[in-house]
């Protein structure tokens, strides 16, 4: 087989530190010309920063890259695009207020003249590019009402516009129908039939298996597995991607929980364009418990948390405190009735970036230092002040912006702002994410520490060991359903993991 | 642990710098009033500085009321408008009352014309809630339609001529109406004492209520101001009709004091009201200005035209001048922001 496809490209010792964490460890990478090489992996085990690495958007800190033999070094996107390498990234980077044909050849346009853009050699070419993807889509189409997986024909189409020999998709399929991936698969066979090197990136498992001729499994940074797929099963990429030695987790014996603290039944989110983002979804928590909720990008995770907190006007579905059917009246309601939300995107959901410390702490209690109209200030500098204490945040002042503190430190501040509105239910979106190992850690002890006071918490992860070490019990969600539950300490990771993987991965195994 | 305030312990150059750029609406003021004081001659008289503060106020009112709404991340373009409407309005009501037909009328008193006018204001204020929340139009745009609806409509009431002598009616008890801009209590007019009213209670609000946290907190971040169960909706809405209610009074004032309403009045001063709120460090992105500044800002700009007209300088090179004192405000504004940046992260770094 080897020399049916060479290799166009390879990584050896391949390296690449971020500051407090080191993404690639010393991995070697073939890439085979002709073939489609799978790359899987969780998330952050590091197949996005490698990917990065060979389309030139990160370079490497230390080890090289082969092209056909020779060292090569890109300078940036765009040298690496004169090597012949394209990239779909997972989020579509297209101008919605374009035209399909305008997307395409953006920053490249055909001109006559190097002035007056040839609209018509520019459609010809899209035309053709769009009869090969089989599309029937209009080159004078703004982008943005197309759906998102025409969109992601179009990013396609325009890595093929640039004749790339090495094309890189990641998480393809994630967003089109099963017509369209059907297409897809189609266009990758005609690829590569023409020679082109494919690298593609998912975590639908048996869509690996069907459509790769090469895997290479990634872990924390290490190459943990790498073969022609012939032979590969389920079986052999699940325990590479969580490793042999499943890690040990010490933890207190099983705790006693109290009564059922809130219960959500039956939430239904449509989706835009049809379907459903969470789809019919009901489960119950009880005081003190931790209730993880795993699943992969888009299984409706986060969609889910939003709706609880009425982010979701078109969202149905019922939610109950202390067996209390709780009535809509917002986010404010919501507060009120005792839930809290720690959201995914501190920056643009969590903080308010230019206002300080203890303002930041303060915004949704505000009504607790408050008599009649007035704001009483040194009982809320206090309040602040108790809660920067109690989680321990280091600041220089309460008064200094809160866009001055790490990652860290931030996600305490709205940690702090959520608990001092007294919750009974805490819903976290990914806590750790964006904050060092140790930050981590912090948050992961004070989660426990909360719940054993009597808090029931809700979280959302992606991160498999996390959701396995924290977890009183697991939800595993896939394409907005609640897949299976499993209790937190007699969860077998690589079931956990399979049935995260959409379609029907789990009957398989 | 323990957490305490940090304090430069040495003389630090850049923290000396950006205490004299905080303060620089106030050097800016202290400057113009004493170049002003010995460069024109009866500057300082008691009569030119009550006549200089009643056209300060009448700015002050529509900076502050435009202050809350900038800070929001809003812009209301028709406080000018609605400072020409209220003042016709005023002067209808004066002279005719509500006439319902049936030939009889409706007459009011001072105080309950000054209810209804202000009720004007804060009723366009609303409608410039409303499309800006439940229609999402851009403030930009909503507020620049009110400009123009406000206007006709003032114009609409009079068919575009002056309601003259509004001096009312003692039979009806609207004979005081001339006190609002003419009057004074222990010497100072009516129109400085409803400013330092209007600058106390804005600024009480700005510092020491829920609502002037939230209302930093929309500017700052309308999202994450929402999901800490901000009710955003009701922010904006109130400062529109704070906003509306500033202009109303604005009207009313004007109208008293020339004893005439004229449905032109107010043309142009809501762009006199950004300025002054620019001028004392409100950011237009949202999120940060505070009233004391603003009223600094409205001082400064009035101080600048009266003192430039009693040195007889042309009214062109007065406006040129209020352009590059604008401009001015903010360069220094953005390099006071980088340094305060600078600051912070030093003090991070000692402590």
């Amino acid at each position: 087989m080897t020399e049916t496809h060479p290799i166009g490209l390879s990584i050896r010792g391949g390296t690449k530190v971020y500051p407090g964490t080191r993404a690639l460890k010393a991995v070697d990478f073939d890439l085979r010309m002709g073939a489609v090489n799978v790359l899987v992996g969780e998330n952050g085990a590091g197949k996005s920063t490698m990917m990065k690495v060979i389309a030139g958007v990160e370079s490497l800190t230390e080890g090289s890259i082969e092209m056909d033999g020779k060292p090569v070094r890109f300078r940036d996107k765009a040298d690496a695009v004169r090597h012949g390498i394209g990239i779909v990234f997972q989020e579509l980077n297209l101008f919605p207020n374009m035209t399909v044909a305008e997307n395409i050849f953006i920053a490249r346009e055909k001109t006559r003249g190097g002035i007056d853009i040839d609209r018509q050699a520019q459609n010809r070419k899209t035309r053709e590019l769009m009869e090969r993807l089989e599309q029937k889509i209009d080159p004078d189409t703004p982008v943005g009402e197309l759906r998102i997986g025409q969109q992601q024909i179009v990013e396609i189409a325009k890595s093929l516009a640039q004749d790339a020999r090495i094309l890189i998709l990641d998480e393809p399929t994630s967003a089109l129908s099963s017509t369209e991936v059907e297409v897809l698969f189609r266009v990758i066979a005609d690829l590569k039939a023409h020679g082109v090197g494919i690298v593609y990136i998912s975590h639908r498992l048996e869509e690996l298996i069907r459509v790769g001729d090469y895997i290479t499994v990634l872990r924390d940074g290490v190459v943990t597995g790498s073969r022609p797929m012939k032979g590969v099963d389920l079986d052999w990429i699940v325990r590479n991607m969580i490793g042999a030695a499943s890690k040990d987790f010490p933890r207190a014996e099983a705790t006693r929980f109290g009564e059922e603290v809130f219960r959500a039944e039956d939430v239904t989110l449509p989706r835009v364009g049809g379907g459903f983002a969470v789809n019919h979804l009901s489960l119950s928590l009880r005081a003190g418990e931790i209730l993880g909720l795993y699943g992969l990008m888009g299984a409706g995770r986060s969609e889910f948390l939003e709706c609880i907190m009425t982010q979701h006007p078109e969202a149905t579905g019922r939610y109950y405190i202390d067996g209390e059917l709780l009535p809509d009246r917002g986010v404010a309601g919501r507060i009120q009735q005792g839930i809290a939300l720690i959201p995914e995107d501190r920056k643009r959901d969590g903080l308010i970036q230019i206002m300080a410390i203890r303002e930041n702490i303060t915004l949704s209690s505000l009504r607790d230092f408050t008599r009649v109209f007035d704001l009483n200030l040194r009982a809320e500098a206090a309040g602040a002040m108790e809660f920067v204490r109690r989680l321990a945040i280091k600041i220089g002042s309460p008064e200094n912006p809160v866009s001055s503190l790490s990652g860290g430190n931030q996600q305490k501040v709205v940690i702090g702002k959520a608990l001092m509105t007294r919750p009974k239910v805490l819903l976290m979106d990914e806590p750790s994410r964006g904050i060092d190992i140790g930050a981590k850690a912090e948050v992961f002890r004070m989660m426990r520490r909360l719940a054993a006071e009597g808090l029931g918490i809700i979280f959302v992860t992606s991160d498999l060991d996390e959701v396995m070490a924290l977890s009183d019990r697991i939800i595993v969600m896939a394409n907005g359903r609640a897949i299976e539950t499993f209790d937190g300490i007699e969860a077998d990771p690589a079931r956990v993991i399979a049935a995260a993987a959409p379609k029907r991965a789990k009957e398989t195994i | 642990m323990t957490v305490t305030l940090s304090t430069p312990k040495t003389f630090n150059g850049s923290a000396a710098l950006l205490t004299f750029l905080q303060l620089r609406t106030f050097v800016a003021l202290g400057l113009v009033f004493a170049f002003f004081a010995l460069a024109a001659p009866n500057f300082l008289s008691a009569a030119n500085v009550v006549i200089m503060s009643k056209h300060v106020a009448l700015n002050a009112f529509l900076a502050i009321g435009m202050t809350f709404v900038i800070i929001t991340g809003g812009i209301d373009l028709s406080v000018g408008s609605i400072v020409g409407l209220c003042a016709m309005v005023a002067g209808w009501l004066v002279l005719y009352g509500i006439d319902p037909g049936y030939g009889w009328s409706i007459q009011f008193n001072t105080i309950e014309i000054c209810l209804i006018v202000m009720a004007v204001g804060i009723g366009v204020g609303l409608i410039n809630g409303i499309l800006i929340t439940q229609l999402a139009v851009a403030p930009f745009i909503a507020t620049l339609g009110t400009l123009y609806i406000a206007r006709g409509a003032a114009l609409l009431l009079s068919g575009g001529s002056t309601f003259p002598n509004l001096v009312g009616n003692p039979e009806y008890g609207s004979d005081t109406f001339g006190q609002l801009g003419a009057g004074s209590m222990l010497g100072i007019p009516v129109s400085i004492w409803l400013m330092i009213a209007v600058v106390l209670a804005a600024s009480y609000v700005a510092k020491r209520t829920p609502l002037g946290r939230h209302i930093y907190a929309v500017g700052g971040n309308e999202r994450g101001a929402a999901l800490s169960g901000v009710k955003v909706t009701r922010v904006k809405i109130a400062v529109y009709m704070f906003s509306g209610f500033c202009a109303a009074l604005v009207g009313l004032i004007i109208a008293s004091q020339l004893q005439a309403a004229h449905p032109a009045t107010g043309e142009t001063f809501e762009l006199n009201a950004i300025a002054a709120a620019v001028l004392g460090g409100t950011s237009m992105s949202g999120g940060r200005g505070k009233i004391l500044g603003t009223v600094v800002g409205a001082f400064v700009i009035g101080i600048l035209s009266d003192g430039l007209v009693m040195m007889g300088v042309s009214s062109f090179w007065q406006t040129v001048i209020k352009g590059l004192v604008i401009i001015a405000a903010v360069v220094i504004d953005q390099a006071q922001q980088k340094l305060q940046a600078r600051v912070v992260l030093q003090q991070q770094a000692a402590g």
